[in-house]
């Protein structure tokens, strides 16, 4: 069934396009994550689909009700916000039944629903206090509690762990995910941190200048990005992309950095299916720093390419080693055992992942292979 | 820019530059206030000395203990304006709050307009309180006032005679000190409203609050340090009323509507009874500290939670 439905949704002020004619389907029990950069209109969508907002065309269907003048409260719908926005004067008790009061739910059945709740996010002794008295993770708790106790149709987040510190975040994080298989809801998830939206999502889209980039599982997101800005924006550190040009040798493609240059490098490609008219072109090449590593490693595959690069900087983070190098002249970062450190200035030998190379067209910054 | 070039050939004394570029900082806040404080604390302990002492038209030195005290809490004038004190300052208090959080809200609703309402509601306070107290006089005066406008527009059995009226014509001066002062507390609670968190308005819509309950379970409770902060500034503005009361009713009809600080004024310029008006500056000093202090523990305890949460 098709939880949330948006068709043509655009979103102006004054002369101002915040989102610019947004189409998603999300299915019943999925995890959508909307990520993008600050001011791309990921917040401005949850909020119009919240009923916060208005848009101003297009129309949104939540549950096969096409809900554009439905006010939130009837739009069954919970939502979880950034600044937590628990009432301060309420105590966490107060908080979780304020939405069963204003539905003149009976006392008993609050009673049974706050229990429940209060059990699966193990607030329990924490019910009588006021918000003040809480620390941050414990707020995102009851801020959870609030939506949870609503059972709705869907569940909105609005960047719930920004303001949570980073060892806070991942383990919010792991039991955000946890809810989500348990309890099997509906969720869309607002951030801007890629690593939520990977780590956490059934399907992500990524949304710059209020378009959505691309709508897909993490997976996919991640292997084949739709363009040239989703390739930027996932992965930390972003996938590598420079110049190249493709060319065709013995019928397969070969795409090659720094064409003409002695350290020119010649990368054959296969089992890549590219569009005749892009051979003899200039091209976009993609490659993860992952899929740079050291001269010893073996990918799986048949004959491993080993390319010897000037080192210009070497990052030892502990689980690894960022390397930067220059592939043909163009800066690359590679990601290489921790135990290896290559000299500054001297050329080292790197082994290549080809088979997970992406190309991308440099006009329209499509992914073309 | 000179300054700049005579410090850098100078390198030898920065120290005296230093001092030299803060004079005008020390001049304009330093000077100022501690000619002020100087002024307060001298002027109320000399206020205190001459309450201990015989004084009548000049002051003189000696000593009477408490005399001045008793003799000033005996007199009906005093228990007249200290009852009335009481009454206004409650009514007057509770009224501007509940006018001023009215005023606010209906703002609040983003109507158009609201920087015009804004500065009207706002505009009384900029008036001096002998104007409003001699406007409200004209006004509330039977013979020339609302009474005469409601009897030439034809309903000629209409009474509105509070200013001349013994019982109602403490009332008057409430109406007057509302108007001037409830746009006041409107400044302060509207920006108490416009600075609550954005999505806890949010989160009650979700919820389903509906606007009487967003108000009363949401967003008034989060307003409390302002509304304490409205009353304090209120109460002390009620106990040292005097010009309003002078312009208006000037403590009457008779002593009916006398006030501590009119006490002072009668005793001290009137009468020539110096120590007996200092001994009622004292007492309205005591009331107001009864205002103050706790006030100011209220402050302390709040600080302190606040550095400990």
């Amino acid at each position: 069934m098709t939880a949330l439905s948006i068709r043509a949704l655009s979103k102006r002020y004054a002369n101002l396009e915040v989102l610019k004619g947004i189409n998603l389907d999300i299915e019943s029990g999925e995890f959508t994550v909307l990520v993008g950069p600050s001011g791309c209109g990921k917040s401005t969508l949850l909020n119009i689909v919240a009923g916060l907002d208005r848009a101003s065309s297009g129309t949104v269907e939540i549950g096969g009700r096409v809900v554009n003048d439905v006010p939130p409260k009837d739009r069954d719908i919970a939502m979880v916000f950034q600044s937590y926005a628990l009432y301060p004067s309420m105590t966490v008790r107060q908080n979780i039944t304020f939405g069963m009061e204003c539905r003149h739910v009976p006392k008993a059945e609050q009673d049974a629903a706050v229990a429940n709740v209060a059990k699966l996010l193990q607030i329990e002794p924490l019910l009588g206090r006021k918000p003040s008295q809480l620390s941050g993770g414990q707020r995102q708790r009851v801020a959870m509690g609030r939506a949870l106790v609503r059972d709705p149709l869907l569940f909105l987040f609005d960047e719930p762990l920004s303001n949570l510190d980073a060892k806070l975040r991942v383990e919010m994080r792991m039991e955000i995910k946890r809810l989500h298989q348990r309890i099997g809801a509906t969720i869309v998830y607002v951030t801007h941190d890629q690593i939520e939206a990977m780590t956490m999502a059934t399907r992500i889209a990524v949304m710059h200048h209020g378009q959505v980039q691309q709508f897909a599982d993490p997976d996919t997101v991640y292997r084949y990005p739709a363009n040239l800005f989703v390739a930027r924006f996932m992965g930390s550190p972003p996938m590598n992309t420079m110049p190249a040009r493709l060319e065709a040798d013995n019928g397969g493609p070969v795409v090659v950095i720094g064409a003409g240059r002695p350290d020119e490098v010649r990368l054959r490609l296969r089992g890549y299916d590219v569009a005749a008219s892009f051979v003899g072109r200039e091209v976009v090449l993609g490659i993860r720093p992952e899929c740079i590593a050291e001269g010893s490693r073996v990918f799986s595959g048949d004959a491993p390419i080993v390319v010897s690069a000037p080192v210009e900087m070497v990052e030892p983070t502990g689980a690894e080693t960022m390397v930067l190098l220059r592939l043909g002249g163009e800066a690359a970062m590679a990601r290489i055992t921790p135990d290896i450190r290559p000299t500054l200035g001297a050329s080292a030998d790197f082994a290549l992942d080809t088979r997970r190379i992406c190309l991308f067209d440099p006009e329209t910054e499509r992914l073309i292979a | 820019m000179t300054n700049a070039v005579s410090t850098a050939t100078r390198p030898g004394r920065p120290a005296i530059s230093g001092a030299l570029r803060r004079l005008p900082e020390y001049l304009t806040i330093w000077v100022p206030l501690l000619l002020s404080a100087a002024h307060l604390v001298s002027f109320s302990l000399w206020t205190i000395w001459i309450s201990f002492t015989p004084s009548t038209l000049v002051p003189v030195s000696g000593w009477v203990g408490l005399r001045n005290y008793t003799a000033v809490l005996a007199t009906r004038n005093w228990k007249i304006a200290f009852d009335n004190l009481l009454l206004f300052g409650s009514a007057f208090v509770l009224l501007s709050v509940v006018t001023g959080l009215v005023l606010a809200i209906l703002l609040d609703q983003r109507i158009r307009g609201e920087n015009v309402l804004r500065s009207i509601f706002l505009y009384p306070l900029a008036v001096s309180f002998v104007v409003t107290g001699t406007v409200w006089s004209w006004l509330l005066n039977p013979g020339v006032g609302i009474q005469k406008l409601v009897h030439d527009l034809g309903w000629t059995s209409f009474k509105f005679d509070w200013l001349i009226d013994r019982d109602m014509a403490i009332w008057t001066i409430v109406i007057a000190a509302i108007w001037q002062s409830s746009g006041f507390a409107m400044a302060l609670f509207l920006a108490g409203l416009r600075s609550v968190d954005a999505d806890l308005v949010k989160a009650a819509q979700i919820d389903g609050a509906g606007p009487f309950r967003m108000y009363r379970r949401v967003i008034l409770p989060t307003l409390w340090p302002i509304t304490v902060t409205v009353v304090v500034i209120q109460l002390q503005f009620a106990i040292s009323t005097f010009d309003l009361v002078r312009a208006l009713t000037n403590g009457g009809p008779g002593i009916a509507t006398q006030l501590p600080a009119l006490v002072v004024y009668d005793l001290m310029f009137q009468r020539s009874l110096l120590g007996r008006g200092a001994a009622a500056a004292v007492l309205m000093l005591l009331i107001l500290l009864a205002v103050l202090l706790p006030y100011a523990a209220w402050r302390y305890i709040q600080q302190r939670r606040a550095t400990h949460a």
